[in-house]
């Protein structure tokens, strides 16, 4: 079974905007957008969830912090006690101000690394990954609306238009 | 109607009549055209001194640390130097992208991309200095923390030197993650507007199958966000941390508790300088004076004039301390770098690093062209001098008398020097031909505020609203 979506391409930003409000007014599904840069205040207007990226972080700078702690506990402390400079390391404690460095740096190189790998693959991105934009003017100055068609195909393209869209299409989608 | 308001008062950082596909043909215009003569003279003079540093570092392999002018008494010299120095100028690009991104200046868009690329150019060769100066650079894995034949002797944690290996891979890996990221949309452009399939491939390769979905940009907006709150201590970390180095040992002129601040904005200043040598020469060569303009250049003086004078105020509290402290070897240590052997050395730094970016209080001196490109290298050629002075003169004067001698370079630390020059501006040249130098989805997302166009239009219409009608914009 082929199912039918209609691309509507806009080629202004803020004309895209108000289209996103009058479509889901009319109660059509938008399955996706394509812009060629961030367009503030898109993401709310069509109704998407806010990213919880930025928690991944924060656990993920949690988790380096504790490696790095337990890394010099063991290495420093442990296994290996040394008398440095006259500075003997027998105490995790007496010593940990020399760590902090580190673990600062383990937090952050933590954070920012496993938060761009979640990013990467949530949202699928990767060499040798094939680009999905249905339209190439896109990622140049295009605003392409993906909905999916119901009912009256014909109605909701003149409705499209009226949206001030600058082409609009109907495609079979696989 | 989302607004896009922004004060009058705020001159445009987008000039001439410009809109969304000219910002693409415009970014995409360097890598799709062919290189100039200019480029092609530059290149080889780059690659020349590069392969000259090639050279040099073989026959510093091959015959050891023997062939540098280091000795006995001065045991770091130039090497030292010039990591410092790179590591400095590599600071710049992370602030621009990080800090400015947090305290949202918008004019930042136009220079991010390609301060980044420098950073990262920078932190390679600074890198270079530390390993080849191992003697042994093919056991500079040593330096991690693995188990190993000596019955899992660890590495020393308490040890200033190991903390900048952190420090350093910390933060070469997560710019280079930041600038990448940033770079996908823009390579997507590239590949969407490819001709032969070799480019379409390549860029197609390196934009990681970028589509520009609403959640993307989400998830993108985020993610460079977060990556700027990581990364701005981050940056303030790593050349503290370069500080400790110095800092943290027991020579008279290093062992100061001012280091570390004083090191960061001399970082932050010798990186600004770089970046406006680099990008005063590429606005002009890849006709980018729309999008970085006078005003960028302006504003690039007026943080050199800042963090020069902070610069400034560091070497005049050095030298009070040092009398205050009442300690005579540091106070001979300071004596020394002012009126000792070293006089030349110490007065170029003071000359070029404090008095130098004065003249920037100028409008008519900081928003010439001439003027900014002569300081930015007047600034560089200071900061190599003042870290020269701290290391080498606090080195030189030790203290038992008889040890006390002169630095003397040998060819091979001048071409080691060179050659990362050289390798620096190699890499910067192909940067600059095939990747977008400017980071062309954000510029996008700022056209509407700040451009030039949208401001005029907003003045006519006299509203502080885009009051566009639907059918001004409908073909």
């Amino acid at each position: 079974m082929t199912n039918k979506v209609i691309h509507v391409l806009y080629n202004d930003d803020d004309i895209l905007m108000d289209a996103v409000r009058q479509t889901r007014a009319a109660h059509h599904h938008i399955e996706e957008i394509y812009t060629p840069f961030p367009v503030h205040g898109l993401d709310k207007a069509m109704g998407l969830a806010p990213t919880r990226i930025a928690i991944a972080s924060f656990l993920y700078g949690l988790v380096g912090l504790s490696v790095a702690t337990s890394m010099m506990y063991f290495m420093m402390i442990a296994d290996w006690p040394q008398d440095i400079g006259g500075k003997p390391s027998f105490s995790y404690i007496q010593n940990m101000p020399a760590f902090v460095p580190i673990m600062f740096e383990m937090t952050v190189f933590f954070a920012a690394h496993l938060m761009v790998i979640t990013f990467y693959m949530r949202s699928k991105l990767w060499p040798f990954k094939d680009a999905e934009n249905p339209d190439v003017r896109t990622t140049d100055d295009h605003f392409l609306m993906e909905v999916a068609a119901h009912g009256d195909v014909d109605q909701m393209v003149s409705f499209f238009e009226k949206t001030g869209a600058v082409e609009v299409k109907v495609i079979e989608k696989h | 109607m989302s607004s896009h308001y922004e004060a009058p008062i705020r001159k445009p950082l987008i000039i001439g009549d410009k809109n969304y596909h000219d910002v693409t043909v415009d970014v995409a215009r360097p890598v799709e055209g062919r290189a100039n003569r200019q480029w092609w003279i530059a290149f080889s003079i780059a690659l020349a001194a590069f392969l000259w540093g090639v050279a040099c570092v073989a026959y510093t392999v091959g015959t050891g640390i023997g062939t540098w002018g280091s000795n006995k008494t001065i045991g770091w010299a130039w090497d030292i130097t010039n990591f410092v120095w790179w590591v400095g100028i590599g600071h710049a690009g992370t602030l621009i992208s990080a800090v400015l991104l947090l305290f949202r200046q918008k004019w930042r868009m136009a220079i991010n991309r390609s301060a980044e690329a420098m950073t990262i150019f920078s932190v390679i060769q600074a890198a270079m200095f530390p390993v080849f100066h191992m003697g042994r650079p093919w056991l500079a894995y040593w330096v991690l923390p693995i188990p190993n034949q000596f019955g899992s002797l660890w590495v020393n944690f308490n040890s200033p030197l190991l903390w900048d290996v952190f420090a350093i891979s910390t933060y070469l890996s997560v710019s280079l993650v930041f600038w990448w990221t940033g770079l996908l949309p823009d390579f997507a452009m590239l590949r969407d507007r490819a001709i032969t399939p070799f480019t379409k491939r390549v860029y197609s390769i390196l934009s990681f199958g970028w589509s520009g979905r609403a959640k993307d940009w989400q998830r993108f907006e985020e993610v460079s966000l977060v990556l700027a709150g990581l990364a701005t201590p981050l940056v303030l970390s790593v050349h503290t941390i370069v500080s400790f180095d110095f800092a943290t040992s027991v020579i008279p002129g290093w062992h100061t508790t001012i280091l570390p601040p004083y090191f960061v904005a001399g970082a932050i200043f010798s990186g600004f300088a770089m970046v406006n040598t680099l990008l005063i020469i590429m606005r002009k060569l890849s006709n980018l004076e729309a999008y970085i303009t006078i005003q960028h250049i302006e504003l690039m003086n007026i943080i050199i004039m800042i963090t020069g004078s902070i610069v400034g105020i560091a070497y005049i509290t050095e030298l009070f301390v040092a009398w205050y402290s009442g300690v005579e070897y540091e106070q001979y240590a300071f004596l020394n770098r002012a009126t000792g052997p070293y006089w030349w050395a110490y007065w170029l730094m003071m000359t070029c690093n404090v008095i130098s970016p004065q003249v920037m209080w100028f409008k008519k001196i900081r928003t010439s062209i001439m003027a900014s490109f002569i300081i930015s290298i007047v600034v560089n050629i200071g900061m190599w001098f003042e870290r020269f002075v701290i290391i080498v003169t606090s080195l030189h004067r030790d203290y038992l008398p008889s040890s006390w001698t002169m630095f003397q370079p040998t060819f091979v630390d001048a071409g080691f020097y060179i050659g990362t020059i050289g390798f620096f501006f190699v890499l910067f040249l192909l940067y600059s031909r095939s990747f977008p130098v400017i980071a062309q989805a954000e510029v996008k997302s700022i056209m509407k505020t700040s451009s030039e166009t949208y401001k005029r239009q907003r003045e006519q219409h006299g509203h502080g609203h885009d009051n566009h009608s639907h059918s001004e914009h409908n073909h």
